[in-house]
């Protein structure tokens, strides 16, 4: 390790925020009715916020999942803007897209709708790209067929049954629909690289040039003008008001969009999974909406579905921005709706959580919020080293003067954990982002005593050996090592299901604690195996050991027992 | 020499025989009175929670050269805040208030900048949430019952059941009267005194590790035939572990008391004076227990087991009418009667064939 540590030139740990000074958010999500989320909606939510604290450009913000809590920590003070930040529950809601735009401000250059290549134009799309789709049965059961284009930037079609691949144009009436693909529309997650792809399409242009803007509110046309998605912040934690147009990024901030006041509320989601379609073995997404739900959608479909490119689009929006914007290919009654095209499983499975949590959507609760200035850290940073310090002088001095010459031997082992749990704490730092905090220290301080408890054990039991007067120090060494091997690890054992078990489910501070008491009783069993039960063995050759001088800790005046005194030996009986 | 330098010298050659098991009413009283008083002080006075627990906000700064405790708190009371509790922590004042929204905590904040001319990112501050401290503790709470099925099991496994029956009562014994001692005395509950009475379990399971593990040594050697009965057995084992047990637990305790030292010297209030504080009481109880409560109770769980009882049995007969009990001798002379055959008899199923001499003194 200390090679590592020379090749990497980590020669420093690194300090968590108590004891660097920084500010921690511990924010607890809750569903609007309180209960606990799932855990796919937690790592969910971790994103969210890590994207939202993103867009306060706050340097080193570090947002992580700690059991059912999200923990942000930002060096230095930023109190007020993560908490602003993060105040808001993220939500889903379904809008028409009313005009789509490249991602920056500039007109002009990329045409909109980029993706895929279909043309899009009006009407019917063919079937590009993949898409293949597949028939099954009509309507509103899910399985829909369609895939979209592909590329990444998604474009996407939103069916609800499957038809034969006729083409049709979308216009007309729904019902049987063509699956074609055509959908071409940018958006999407994934995908970022390719926005600019094929500029073929004809319908929209500059940022607004050409675009339709009929019934866009002329403050949102504003809005959207002057949006630049390439920019950290796209608005992501900002909460949209349903029964207002707004202007949107896409996550991935390659295109922005104008989008139509909200035609279903994320929490008429009822469900949504990814899967593999059947037939075309494409990554598609099915997502069902509850009763209520499921008549909006289905009036939403359909009075779109015969709309011009971009308007025949059905935005997902979620915490500001949109996610995904697949063509709507017919009128999807029923509730129940497939999204296909240009997924991965990745990106099938991202979208189905993001909908799904849409269905349950989190506040964030702030639980504790703690801002420790640099000299308060500094000054806890002294302490505990301090306070370290003076503990393994004192366990030193008493090891020295127990066991004289023996307490050489811990006194060394010591100072190889010592030496083996600085070079892990730096090491994990510089590589696994570990970052010490004052209940490591705490937590290495007092494993302290665990470690000499292992010497002490093998100690003991080698007096004994030689107490019983029937061993030599060099046979003592050895057979009071297999005894006292089984106490240590057994003993170690308990200790490490303590810290484990502690790890897992405590919160904050006692983790980081048993973290510590884990790590050491990891390098103890490795110092006593490799250093301590090897020095003292070799130590039972030299003369000064094995003749029992006075200093050494197994004079013969200590292991002799008093005349008068029958002691109670262990018998040796069977 | 003195009767001290006498034990001190007998310690430290490791030649100690303490009947510990034979007390075990002593010790039961003792821990049975303990328990209760601890019991009574949850129960009457409560724990004091501290501010993690209730939640509220927190203010830390260094103490400015003319600040006073009174000025400190009109100052944050004048900026409208109405429960404000002040403390010196070392070099800094470590000031309490209600939960605060966190507009209200910066504009507290930055009153406290602004009169004391401290720049506003050298005042720490801390707000909790009600609800926060309530998951904290339950999170420990679930941790602490999932730990102690997890040991059963492991000590199960590694030694018995009745090992670890012992063991965990021990622990629970251990814990309340820690707990015990925080509702009487008074002092604050943190989550890091929690960090503490959680500590204390791995210390004490470790403690009584050790002593089960020679006790299991010790015993695996009592055949039908046997000199000793259980009791003594166990006993034998207990003292010699005693010095281990001793010298662990100080060596355990040197660097809690360390800390204890700094925190309380350089820090007043804060992480680690609470810690310590948990730790320091915890490890003596600890280890009063793993000798005196958990080995006299797996005794009395094991004596029951027939095997030990014929043994016990036959020994009692044996020793012409005298009661188990008076084979072990109280006090430190020691002269357990047991020890000193070499008896080779073998087998542990030859029966109890009474055939085996009487022991020589």
């Amino acid at each position: 390790m200390g090679a590592t540590m020379l090749i990497q030139k980590a020669f420093v740990p690194k300090y968590a925020l108590d004891l660097a000074g920084g500010t921690t958010v511990t924010l607890s999500p809750v569903t609007q009715a309180g209960a606990a989320p799932s855990q796919e909606s937690l790592d969910l939510a971790v994103n969210i916020i890590r994207e939202r604290v993103n867009g306060t450009g706050l340097a080193d913000a570090d947002v992580a999942r700690s059991g059912n809590n999200i923990v942000i920590s930002v060096g230095g003070a930023g109190t007020d803007e993560v908490v602003k930040s993060v105040g808001t529950t993220a939500e889903l809601r379904f809008r028409q897209v009313l005009a789509v735009a490249a991602a920056t401000a500039t007109p002009g250059k990329l045409p909109t709708a980029p993706a895929t290549p279909v043309p899009s134009g009006s009407g019917s799309p063919a079937p590009t790209g993949k898409g293949s789709s597949k028939p099954t049965s009509s309507v509103k059961p899910s399985s829909t067929a369609n895939p979209a284009p592909s590329g990444t930037p998604a474009g996407r079609a939103l069916s609800s049954a499957l038809t034969a691949p006729t083409p049709s144009p979308s216009a007309s009436g729904g019902k049987a629909t063509p699956s074609g693909k055509a959908t071409p529309v940018p958006s999407s997650s994934a995908a970022s690289g390719q926005p600019s792809a094929q500029p073929t399409a004809p319908a929209t242009q500059d940022p607004l040039a050409g675009a339709d803007l009929t019934g866009v509110d002329p403050a949102v046309a504003a809005q959207f003008k002057t949006l630049d998605c390439t920019k950290k912040d796209r608005g992501q934690g900002v909460q949209d008001n349903p029964d207002k147009q707004i202007a949107a990024c896409s996550d991935d901030g390659t295109a922005k969009y104008v989008l139509e006041k909200a035609a279903v509320k994320g929490t008429e989601v009822s469900g949504a999974t990814s899967g593999v379609d059947s037939t075309t073995g494409e990554w598609i997404v099915s997502v069902n909406f509850k009763s209520k739900g499921a008549s909006q959608f289905a009036q939403v479909t359909g009075q779109i579905t015969t709309a011009p490119q971009p308007r025949n689009q059905l935005a997902m929006v979620l915490d500001g921005v949109v996610i995904s914007a697949p063509v709507i290919e017919e009128p999807i009654p029923g509730g129940q709706a497939r999204i296909s095209g240009s997924f991965t499983q990745k990106t099938s499975t991202d979208l189905a959580n993001q909908l799904k949590y849409g269905a349950l959507p989190l506040k964030f609760v702030q639980s504790s919020i703690e801002e420790v200035s640099s000299t308060l850290g500094a000054d806890q940073l002294k302490g505990g080293l301090l306070a370290g310090g003076i503990g393994l002088i004192l366990v030193v001095l008493y090891s020295l003067l127990y066991y004289r010459g023996l307490g050489l031997v811990a006194v060394a082992s010591l100072g190889v954990a010592t030496i083996l749990t600085y070079q892990a704490v730096v090491l994990l730092g510089h590589n696994a982002n570990f970052r010490l905090s004052l209940p490591h220290i705490i937590g290495l301080i007092v494993s302290i005593g665990i470690t000499a408890d292992s010497f002490i054990v093998y100690f003991e039991r080698m007096r004994d050996e030689m107490k019983e007067g029937r061993r030599s120090l060099r046979v003592a060494v050895e057979v009071a090592w297999v005894r006292a091997r089984r106490t240590i690890l057994i003993a170690d054992a308990v200790m490490f299901i303590a810290a484990l078990v502690l790890y897992f489910l405590a919160v904050g501070g006692v983790a980081g604690f048993a973290f510590a008491m884990g790590l050491t009783t990891l390098i103890d069993i490795m110092v006593v195996f490799l250093f301590t039960k090897p020095f003292v063995a070799a130590l039972a050759k030299v003369p000064f050991f094995a003749k029992g001088h006075k200093l050494s800790g197994l004079d013969a005046e200590r292991m002799s027992r008093e005349p008068s005194d029958v002691r109670t030996t262990v018998t040796q009986e069977g | 020499m003195s009767r001290i330098g006498v034990i001190g010298r007998r310690l430290y050659r490791g030649e100690v025989d303490i009947d510990f098991v034979g007390r075990y009413r002593l010790w039961y009283s003792l821990s049975g009175l303990l328990l209760v008083i601890s019991l009574a002080g949850l129960l009457v006075q409560g724990l004091n929670l501290g501010v993690e627990f209730k939640g509220g906000s927190v203010f830390s700064f260094a103490k400015p050269p003319s600040s006073t405790i009174q000025d400190v708190r009109s100052t944050v009371e004048n900026a409208g805040v109405h429960q404000v509790i002040v403390q010196e922590a070392g070099p800094r004042w470590r000031v309490t208030t209600e939960s605060l929204p966190v507009s209200e905590v910066s504009r507290i904040q930055n009153v406290i900048s602004q009169k004391y001319d401290i720049a506003g990112n050298q005042v720490s501050k801390q707000i909790i949430g009600a609800t926060w401290g309530g998951e904290v503790l339950n999170k420990a709470i679930i941790g602490l019952i999932v730990f102690m099925i997890a040991i059963i099991l492991y000590l199960t496994l590694a030694f018995e059941w009745k090992m670890a029956l012992a063991a965990v009562v021990a622990l629970i014994h251990d814990l309340l009267i820690t707990a015990g001692i925080y509702a009487w005395s008074g002092f604050e509950v943190t989550p890091a005194t929690m960090l503490g009475f959680l500590t204390i379990l791995g210390y004490s399971l470790y403690d009584a590790v050790v002593v089960f593990d020679m006790i299991k040594e010790v015993t695996a050697k009592l055949g039908t035939t046997s000199k000793m009965t259980y009791t003594e057995a166990a006993n034998n084992a207990l003292n010699h572990t005693l010095i281990r047990s001793l010298n662990t637990s100080l060596v355990a305790i040197l660097p809690v008391a360390a800390i204890l030292f700094i925190g309380t010297t350089l820090f007043g209030a804060g992480t680690l004076k609470d810690l310590s504080l948990a730790l320091f009481v915890g490890m003596i109880v600890g280890t009063y227990s793993s000798l005196c409560v958990a080995t006299p109770l797996l005794v009395r769980l094991k004596e029951r087991e027939p095997k030990y009882l014929a043994i016990a049995k036959r020994l009692a007969t044996n020793k012409s009418g005298s009661a188990v009990k008076d084979a072990v001798p109280s006090g430190g002379k020691g002269k357990q009667p047991a020890a000193v055959t070499t008896s080779t008899s073998t087998g542990s199923s030859n029966g109890a064939v009474a055939t085996d001499k009487r022991k020589k003194r």
